[in-house]
């Protein structure tokens, strides 16, 4: 029994050591950070200050342009993935599957930075606007906007959100179904009342796991907002990229890490009441 | 619906060709949108024999990692460097000075050489983040055939640390053939008003403290270089409000200017020269109320990994020959009276590349100052995230 305890130990020290090292430690490191002051040429000089966390409300613009899209581009992104992961797990015959979970993946071969670059010209005033001219739809302006941005977002992150959906799909028991329809279920009730809420750890994983990396998203506004769409992650860029503020810097992220944590953790409330009420309809 | 808008089509790819020798785009740009940057540097890697031996012997080892502006360097000089040495040039472009120093405070930057602006130097000898030059190593560089007034930056207390690239002004950029009925701007007082009114959501300014808040700055009259805060909270109402009418705040401006997306933009010599070259309707022109004269250096970070390629490329950029073609292709003067001696006539008759005097003579260098004032950085940042 003590060996297996070591045993298990021994196995958690790797990821105990980078979740210290890589995680912990930096956190540390910024939380500290945050009550200092800029140094004369930038950077940080030590101190014990609030002021920093009192000129939070200089970036509202970014945090707010961040809450709202990043919930936005999710919802987008799970509004398009799902019919996408419901065709490719249940509808898709086994042959043509494979190629098009392969097709899925496959703009992940090439680097996000490029592929942005290629949504400026789509985007830009000789791409999809000259096109919708030509077809008398008026000249929108597109790129530099935050629609811009939300379609690099939808591009960007929908593989991330078809492959959880995909999987809780794939694992569906289908007798489960056949049930349903033997017991006078019309197809839309069997969606609604098994396949959906068998599929919701899906969804709840590929949600989280979307909006988080977009609230730290800066590449996509960089390029497709023309900085104009400033998100809290470009500003954290900036502060330590351009204007070398490290303590004022480090007080955002602090913002930043506490926003978040508090999404998450209502997140995590609101979708464990939703897989109570799955278990209940599974028992049944 | 016979015009298809593939991305990558033959034409497309000759297009982008064409466009990275004009240099209008970065050589990342180009290798990204052909394919050819992960193309390349799969078969690089995989096959050493592509690589060139002349330099074998010479062991300065296989690259030079640069930091540097946009279309400031003619990348077949580069290659012939490579060819001549081994040494392959990692260029890495960068829209601010002030960029270029966070990436070295924060440590690490792996660069071999930068490019500097004259104002910022001090501050990199006193942050101790910038060699003293061992001229040396580099022969052709002949300090006396320099113009003074565009050296002497790259001295602080009798000690060399950097030595001249080129120098030039900031004016705008404006497609004349977007005028319509109004006049052809002169001043950065029209600059600012067409932004907010006929211009708007076509205008660029720089991801760049010193010019956009500068030339904001001579809006009102006031010095470029001002850090008086009651002068930095007027400049700073006008760029929030000019703000909702800009196209974008993006230093690399000329992919736009040249797709007519922006109609003017804040702009150095150089871009005024290479979009001016290419669409003759787009003008360089000089605020009357002054702005801002330059000049660049070469400089090597403290820590350099691959210094000996650093100053072989640095002593083959300076040769007088190769600097001329470095001129001829980004319209960037020289303070150099040997490579002068060389160029075409009607370069240096060029009224974008050498202005009358009477629109130099109200500019200004910029001040070591605004690179470290807290205030004219937290306005940038404000600014921009407004």
């Amino acid at each position: 029994m003590q060996r297996q305890d070591l045993r298990t130990w021994l196995l958690l020290v790797p990821a105990g050591a980078w979740f210290l090292c890589m995680l912990i430690l930096p956190l540390i490191v910024v939380f500290v950070f945050a009550f200092g002051e800029r140094g004369a040429a930038g950077g940080y000089v030590p101190a014990f200050t609030f002021e920093n966390f009192a000129n939070l409300g200089a970036r509202w613009t970014a945090f707010k342009n961040t809450l709202i899209l990043a919930p936005l581009g999710t919802l987008a992104c799970l509004l398009i993935a799902y019919p996408l992961a419901y065709f490719l797990a249940l509808r898709a015959s086994a042959r043509w599957r494979t190629l098009l979970l392969i097709l899925v993946i496959v703009p992940f071969w090439t680097s996000i930075l490029i592929r942005s670059y290629a949504w400026i010209y789509l985007l830009g005033g000789q791409g999809i606007p000259s096109l919708l001219n030509a077809l008398g739809f008026g000249n929108p302006r597109l790129i530099n906007t935050p629609f811009a941005v939300l379609i690099g977002i939808v591009y960007g992150y929908l593989p991330l959100m078809v492959f959880p959906i995909y999987v809780a799909l794939e694992r569906l028991d289908k007798r489960l179904l056949e049930a349903s329809s033997d017991l006078g279920s019309p197809p839309w009730r069997s969606f609604l009342q098994v396949t959906l809420p068998l599929s919701m750890p899906g969804v709840a994983t590929g949600s989280m796991l979307v909006f988080i990396l977009l609230m730290g998203e800066f590449l996509i506004p960089a390029m497709l907002g023309g900085g104009k769409v400033f998100f809290i992650g470009n500003a954290l860029v900036d502060l330590f990229l351009q204007s070398r503020n490290w303590p004022f810097g480090a007080a955002v992220a602090v913002a930043l890490v506490v926003v978040m944590l508090v999404t998450v953790a209502a997140y995590l409330r609101f979708t464990r009441r939703w897989a109570g009420g799955r278990d209940d309809v599974s028992l049944m | 619906m016979t015009d298809r808008k593939d991305f990558l089509t033959r034409e497309k790819f000759m297009q982008e060709l064409w466009r990275y020798k004009k240099g209008s785009v970065t050589r990342r740009h180009f290798l990204g949108v052909t394919g050819l940057g992960l193309a390349s540097s799969v078969l690089g890697s995989a096959v050493p024999g592509l690589r060139s031996a002349a330099y074998a012997q010479g062991s300065i080892g296989d690259r030079v990692v640069v930091a540097s502006w946009p279309n400031y360097h003619d990348p077949a000089n580069f290659d012939a460097f490579t060819a001549e040495t081994g040494a392959a040039v990692d260029l890495n472009v960068f829209g601010s000075n002030e960029e270029m120093l966070a990436k070295q405070q924060a440590g690490g930057s792996g660069w071999d050489v930068f490019v500097p602006t004259n104002y910022t130097i001090t501050t990199y000898v006193e942050q101790d983040l910038i060699e003293p030059i061992d001229l040396s190593k580099l022969p052709n560089y002949d300090a006396a055939s320099f113009d003074a007034r565009f050296a002497d930056a790259g001295t602080v207390n009798g000690v060399v640390y950097a030595v001249p690239r080129n120098w030039g002004t900031t004016g705008f950029v404006v497609n004349t053939s977007m005028l319509g009925d109004l006049p052809k701007p002169s001043s950065w007082k029209e600059f600012w008003d067409m932004t907010r009114a006929e211009f708007s959501g076509r205008t660029m300014v720089h991801d760049y403290q010193l010019t956009t808040i500068g030339n904001a700055l001579k809006y009102f009259g006031y010095s470029f270089n001002s850090i008086d805060p009651a002068e930095l909270a007027e400049a700073e109402k006008l760029l929030l409000d000019a703000k909702p009418h800009l196209f974008a705040i993006n230093s690399d401006y000329q992919p736009s200017m040249r797709s007519t997306d922006a109609w003017m933009s804040i702009a150095w010599t150089g871009d005024g020269i290479q979009l001016h070259r290419d669409m003759p309707e787009i003008d360089y022109v000089l605020g009357k109320e002054g702005g801002e004269l330059w000049s660049d250096f070469f400089a090597i970070p403290k820590g350099a990994p691959h210094r000996e390629a650093a100053y072989a490329l640095l002593n083959y950029l300076l040769n007088p020959e190769v600097n001329a073609k470095e001129v001829a292709f980004h319209g960037y003067p020289v303070a150099d009276a040997r490579v002068n001696a060389i160029l075409p006539p009607e370069m240096l008759n060029d009224p974008i590349m050498y202005p009358a005097a009477e629109l130099l003579s109200p500019l200004e260098f910029g001040a070591a100052v605004t690179l470290t004032d807290p205030n004219r950085a937290e306005l940038m940042a404000r600014f921009k995230s407004a």
